[in-house]
């Protein structure tokens, strides 16, 4: 292990791995910070220029980006109340009253301390638990990962559907379909082209990240442009106010800091659960941890209501790595984009990746800690010239993410037909989100269905066409109970929420 | 039961997915593949009735939070304007090339989305292509086909 540390810090602190870092963290914290663009669409629009790379450095780049943007939505969160990413929804609770009170500057400081803290602490929990959670990994068969998959799927759908689970099976299943078309990977039959070659190597990974995420999301931005529950308000550049944090600040931030941390990461492991449930999570927590009288600050500006959220979002952005490094199974759509990327460089994340590919495990792993210090280090002191960025009109934002994503498909293919390929499945993305229909579980099934096919498969053909393989070992049937009491524990909660 | 847009695409996703299933159950397997427990068939056929049984579902239960979408506030025409300029961009961009299309596209999209700003409109969109077909072709050496720039022989 010291080895492959000793490797990926080396790796990591390459001259040109630490331009990569600075450069995806200040790329992501403007993407991020961009009300409506979160971290899925700041990587999913990196995703061209990495591929000119090499995967350790391409990884990292998008590493950065990811950071980058989950800082970026918190500053949207405290500057605008409106939240760049659902991740950080919990931040504007106590975000936004400090930045009215006219302490927006000390409101950008505890986040980014915050998130430093809480980002630095989960890679250290990382670095202890990737290893070991490898080596239980590589005990999974092909029953447990067809079922593991099913519940990254379902846990996904459950997550972030908003209470619209069907809705979230549906694009799973959709997702799925999409990943379906092209030739089957063992027998080579074509499938779905309807005899036309464009089709026959199936749809592109980056085309459908583009068009559901970038250029969907740039669609729905012009669309929504005068509804006025969605309009951008402004935000007083000029009254930022200081960005010191005094004792008393720093007391509290040191008690909440810890815990939040443990619940970001433990949160961030779980498939499908992500930085949403986790800030929230830790919020409420430490609504309930603190005395009677800070209780009371709770939504009109709380150091404690602001510290906590911020820690475990981006605890739970590290945490998310070890599922999708480990098992190749990845924790959120994030991590589902950035998957898709590393089989896009030929790389198969897994429990053999740490063995096979020491240096983009231990490099990921090292350039999360650097990423950290470089976001506070880059950010802080930039925070009142990044907050400008708000003001970029929609006019040059919209044709330039639009042009953005158009690039990155014609210089994967050359291809006119890909363009228009894409132009459609972002127009029906644009619809389908206008309808609350969520795009990160179409992406996630996407990215599993052909794994799941692979392992489904091989499950298949072992127990000679029996789904007795489904409660063969004990692994499976404990991935399949815990899948069917997220549906449970969904069902009760609808129930809940419609008798109260 | 109630009639509203969610269902709509419920059911519309229903008729998808009763094509897809069809067109499934159409693939061509080898002939020693046919009563295997697996073939090139097996996956899509699972997901067909998946798409059907979660759509079907959404088709009878009653919706509690139905999502009212304000039409009258949309920016269906900019919107689609936007949309024909793209294509218009992606049928043009091989034939022309990249750098004039690129510019193009940019320098139109600002407009129809109410710039009047013409030097900002310009320095956004040629020079702007122009250093990032720079930085994609020559610093990190991405081959960009562009007929155009190679007609008057800027491009080799």
């Amino acid at each position: 292990m010291t080895e492959g540390i000793l490797i990926g810090l080396t790796t990591a602190l390459s001259f040109q791995n630490i331009f990569m870092v600075m450069i995806g963290c200040f790329f992501g914290t403007i993407i991020g910070m961009l009300p409506g663009l979160g971290p899925m669409t700041a990587i999913a629009l990196m995703i061209p220029i990495t591929y000119g790379f090499d995967p350790a450095t391409g990884l990292i780049l998008m590493a950065g980006v990811y950071y980058g943007a989950v800082f970026g939505g918190s500053t949207s969160s405290i500057l605008l109340n409106a939240p760049g990413v659902p991740g950080t929804v919990a931040t504007s609770f106590d975000g936004y009253p400090m930045a009215q009170q006219g302490k927006a500057g000390k409101a950008l400081a505890i986040a980014a301390w915050s998130s430093f803290a809480g980002g630095t602490l989960s890679a250290i929990y990382l670095l202890f638990m990737a290893p070991s959670l490898s080596k239980v990994s590589l005990s999974f068969r092909s029953p447990d990962y067809f079922a593991l998959m099913i519940l990254g799927l379902t846990a996904i759908a459950a997550f972030s559907s908003k209470g619209q689970f069907l809705k979230a099976m549906m694009m799973v299943v959709l997702g799925l379909m999409l990943a379906s078309v092209g030739q089957d990977s063992l027998s080579d039959i074509t499938r779905f082209t309807f005899d036309n070659m464009n089709l026959t190597d199936g749809i592109s990974f980056v085309l459908v990240v583009m068009s559901t995420f970038a250029m969907s999301e740039a669609l729905t931005i012009i669309l929504k442009r005068n509804d006025p529950t969605s309009a951008a308000k402004q935000v007083s550049l000029t009254e930022l106010g200081s960005i010191r944090i005094n004792k008393e600040e720093r007391g509290k931030m040191y008690r909440t800091i810890p815990r939040s941390s443990v619940i970001g990461f433990l949160i961030g492991v779980l498939p499908g659960a992500g930085a949403t449930i986790a800030s929230f999570l830790a919020y409420g927590m430490e609504r309930n941890l603190v005395k009677d009288e800070e209780k009371e600050k709770f939504g009109k500006g709380s150091v404690n209501g602001l510290s906590a959220p911020e820690t475990a979002n981006n605890a739970a952005c590290s945490g998310s790595f070890v599922p999708m490094l480990t098992l190749g199974i990845p924790g959120s759509g994030t991590t589902a984009v950035m998957l898709g990327a590393l089989l896009g460089f030929g790389i198969q994340p897994g429990p053999r990746l740490y063995m096979t590919n020491p240096e983009i495990f231990w490099s990921v792993i090292m350039s999360m800690y650097i990423g950290m210090v470089i976001l506070l280090i880059l950010n802080l002191p930039l925070i009142p010239y990044i907050a400008r960025i708000l003001a970029v009109p929609k006019n040059y934002l919209i044709p330039l993410i639009l042009f953005f994503s158009i690039t990155g498909i014609y210089v994967m293919s050359f291809n006119n037909f890909d363009i228009y390929l894409m132009i459609g499945i972002a127009v029906v993305a644009t619809f389908l989100r206008l309808y609350d229909f969520p795009m990160p579980p179409l992406i996630l099934a996407f990215v599993l269905g052909g794994l799941m096919e692979e392992n489904l498969r091989r499950s298949l053909l072992l127990s000679n066409g029996s789904w007795e393989f489904l409660w063969d070992r004990t692994l499976t049937v404990c991935i399949l109970v815990t899948t069917i009491l997220i549906v449970l524990w969904h069902i009760y909660k609808t129930f809940t929420k419609k008798k109260s | 039961m109630n009639i509203n847009t969610t269902k709509i695409i419920s059911l519309l996703f229903f008729i998808f997915s009763a094509f897809y299933l069809y067109t499934a159950y159409q693939i061509q397997v080898f002939a020693f593949d046919e009563n295997a427990p697996f073939n090139a068939r097996t996956f899509p056929i699972y997901l067909g009735y998946a798409g059907l049984f979660f759509s079907g579902l959404k088709l009878i239960l009653p919706d509690p939070d139905t999502i009212k979408v304000e039409h009258r506030t949309l920016e269906y025409k900019k919107t689609a304007l936007l949309i024909v300029i793209a294509i218009i961009y992606g049928a043009t961009i091989l034939k022309v090339g990249y750098f004039l299309t690129t510019s193009l596209f940019l320098f139109a999209s600002y407009y129809f989305l109410g710039e009047r700003r013409w030097v900002l409109m310009f320095l956004l969109s040629f020079p702007f292509v122009a250093g990032f077909m720079y930085l994609l072709h020559g610093v990190l050496e991405i081959y960009l086909r562009d007929p155009f720039l190679k007609s008057i022989g800027v491009m080799g």
